[in-house]
C-alpha cells in the first residue's frame, strides 16, 4: 500500500494530495500543470520543501513529525520522466545498469522491453519510444519499491505508444511492482491502471476505481 | 627570438599555476551557486564576475591594500615570513585572480540546470550525492569545464594591469608576456615586442583550437 499525505508549496498552488492507494497501476489524472510530476517528484525525494508523510508498505519514505525524510538514493524508487533523462555520456548497457549488475534481470528486463538491439548504442542515437523503454528498463533494474512512471507517452507518436503500453503492460504482468502512471490522457489511464486519480491545481478532485473515475470525469464534461 | 623564450616560459608556468589553483575554487563556486536560493545565486554571481568588469588596475590597488604590510591578509603573511608583493606569487594572484570569473560562469553554465536534472535521476537510483556529481554531472559537462579551463588560461596569460601593480616589471623576476611587450613598446623597441606578440597569438589560438578539437571528438563519442 502506497500512504501520502502531502503538502508541498509549488510556484503556482499548495499541492495538497491525501490518498492511500492499494491497486496494482494507479494513474494520476490532470491537466498540465495540475501538480502530477510535483507529487511523483515528492514521492522520488526530489522536492525538499514536501510536508506530511509519504510511504510505501513498511518502509516510510517522509513522516516531518517523526523527522524522517530519506534521501533518493535511499528510497529505492524507479522514476521514469517524460523524456527518459538517460545518461548521455553512457551507453544503453551502462545506463540500465547504473545502479548495479545483474546479468540475470538485465536479461530478463532487455527481453521483457524488446531492447536487445539498443543495448550498445548511445542515447543520443535513439528513437523517443527507444528512449522510454530503456528508462523503464533502468528504473526497473534495482528493484524498486514503487515505479513511477511521469507521463511517459508524451512526445512520443501514436504507433509507438501502443509499443510503450504494451511494454509497461508486460512489466506489469512480469514484474512484481506497484506503479503509479501520471498522465494527462483519459484511455491511457483506461489501458493499464486499475484505480484513478483526478488532481486539479494541486487538489484531489476524484479517486476510484479507473471506469469509474473516467465515467464521472465524461459526465463533468 | 631567443631572448624571448624564458618570458614566454615563465608566464605560460605563471598561468597553469593561477589555473590549476583556480579549478577546485570555481568548481565550488559553480556547485554552490546551483544550491542557493535565486535571489542569493544573482548577488553571488555579480561578486564572482566583478573582476571581469572592474579596470584590472582597480583589482590589482584592491590586491596591493590587501597584500601589503598594513593589509589584513599582509600582516599574516608577513607574521609567517611570506612576501607575495612583487615576486612571481603575487603574478601568480594577479593572474588567478583576474581569470576566475571566466573560468567560474563557464562552469556554472557547465553544470547548470540541465545537469541537476540528470544528478537527481542517478540519485534516486542508488548514488550518494557526490557519486551524481562524479559519475553523472562532472562527464556530461567536461566539455564546458575545459573550455571555461582554456579560456581562464588564455586569460590568465595576457593579464596585464592587476600584475603590473602588485608584481612590477621586473625582468627575469616578475615580468611576463604582457608586460615584456608593453616595455618593449613604451622604450620604443617595438620590433623586439612583434615576436612576443606573435608567440601570445599562437599560444592561445593554438589552445582553444586543442580545446576546440577535444570537445568535438567529446561529442563525437556520445553519437
Amino acid at each position: 500500500m502506497i500512504a501520502i499525505d502531502l503538502e508541498l508549496p509549488t510556484a503556482s498552488f499548495v499541492l495538497r494530495v491525501e490518498l492511500e492507494l492499494r491497486e496494482r497501476v494507479t494513474a494520476i489524472l490532470g491537466p498540465s500543470g495540475a501538480g502530477k510530476t510535483s507529487l511523483i517528484e515528492a514521492i522520488a525525494g526530489l522536492r525538499p520543501l514536501a510536508r506530511g508523510r509519504i510511504a510505501v508498505d513498511e518502509t516510510v519514505f517522509l513522516d516531518r513529525a517523526r523527522g524522517i525524510r530519506l534521501a533518493p538514493e535511499s528510497r529505492r524508487v524507479g522514476l521514469v520522466p517524460q523524456d527518459g533523462a538517460l545518461f548521455p555520456h553512457l551507453s544503453v548497457r551502462k545506463n540500465i545498469t547504473f545502479a548495479g549488475e545483474d546479468d540475470e534481470r538485465f536479461e530478463r528486463l532487455v527481453r521483457t522491453l524488446d531492447i536487445l538491439p539498443l543495448i550498445d548504442r548511445m542515447p543520443a542515437t535513439l528513437s523517443g519510444g527507444e528512449r522510454q523503454r530503456v528508462a523503464i528498463a533502468r528504473a526497473l533494474m534495482m528493484r524498486p519499491r514503487i515505479l513511477l512512471l511521469d507521463e511517459p507517452l508524451a512526445g512520443v507518436d501514436l504507433e509507438l505508444r501502443d509499443r510503450i503500453i504494451e511494454s509497461i503492460r508486460r512489466i506489469r504482468a512480469d514484474f512484481d511492482v506497484p506503479m503509479i502512471y501520471a498522465t494527462h490522457h483519459p484511455l491511457e489511464a483506461l489501458a493499464l491502471a486499475d484505480e484513478a486519480v483526478v488532481i486539479e491545481r494541486g487538489e484531489v478532485r476524484m479517486h476510484g476505481p479507473t471506469a469509474d473515475v473516467l465515467r464521472r470525469l465524461k459526465i463533468r464534461g | 627570438m631567443t631572448t624571448a623564450w624564458p618570458v614566454v616560459l615563465f608566464t605560460i608556468q605563471m598561468a597553469l599555476v593561477a589555473t590549476a589553483i583556480n579549478i577546485p575554487l570555481a568548481l565550488g563556486a559553480a556547485v554552490a551557486a546551483g544550491r542557493m536560493p535565486a535571489r542569493w545565486r544573482s548577488v553571488f554571481d555579480a561578486l564572482i564576475s566583478l573582476p571581469l568588469v572592474l579596470p584590472p588596475t582597480a583589482v590589482g590597488f584592491l590586491l596591493l591594500e590587501l597584500l601589503s604590510r598594513y593589509g589584513f591578509v599582509g600582516r599574516l603573511l608577513e607574521r609567517a615570513g611570506i612576501q607575495v608583493l612583487f615576486t612571481p606569487a603575487a603574478v601568480v594572484v594577479a593572474t588567478a585572480v583576474m581569470s576566475f570569473p571566466l573560468m567560474a560562469r563557464a562552469f556554472r553554465i557547465a553544470l547548470g540546470s540541465s545537469q541537476r536534472r540528470l544528478t537527481d535521476m542517478a540519485r534516486t537510483l542508488g548514488a550518494s550525492p557526490s557519486a551524481a556529481f562524479f559519475r553523472v554531472a562532472l562527464p556530461i559537462a567536461w566539455p564546458g569545464l575545459l573550455s571555461g579551463i582554456v579560456l581562464a588560461w588564455c586569460r590568465a596569460i595576457g593579464e596585464f594591469g592587476a600584475t603590473i601593480l602588485i608584481a612590477g616589471n621586473i625582468p627575469g623576476r616578475t615580468q611576463t608576456l604582457a608586460l615584456a611587450i608593453y616595455q618593449h613598446v613604451q622604450t620604443g623597441r617595438e620590433r623586439e615586442a612583434v615576436p612576443l606578440i606573435l608567440l601570445s597569438i599562437a599560444i592561445s589560438f593554438g589552445a582553444i583550437i586543442a580545446s576546440e578539437l577535444l570537445v568535438r571528438r567529446g561529442a563525437e563519442s556520445r553519437q
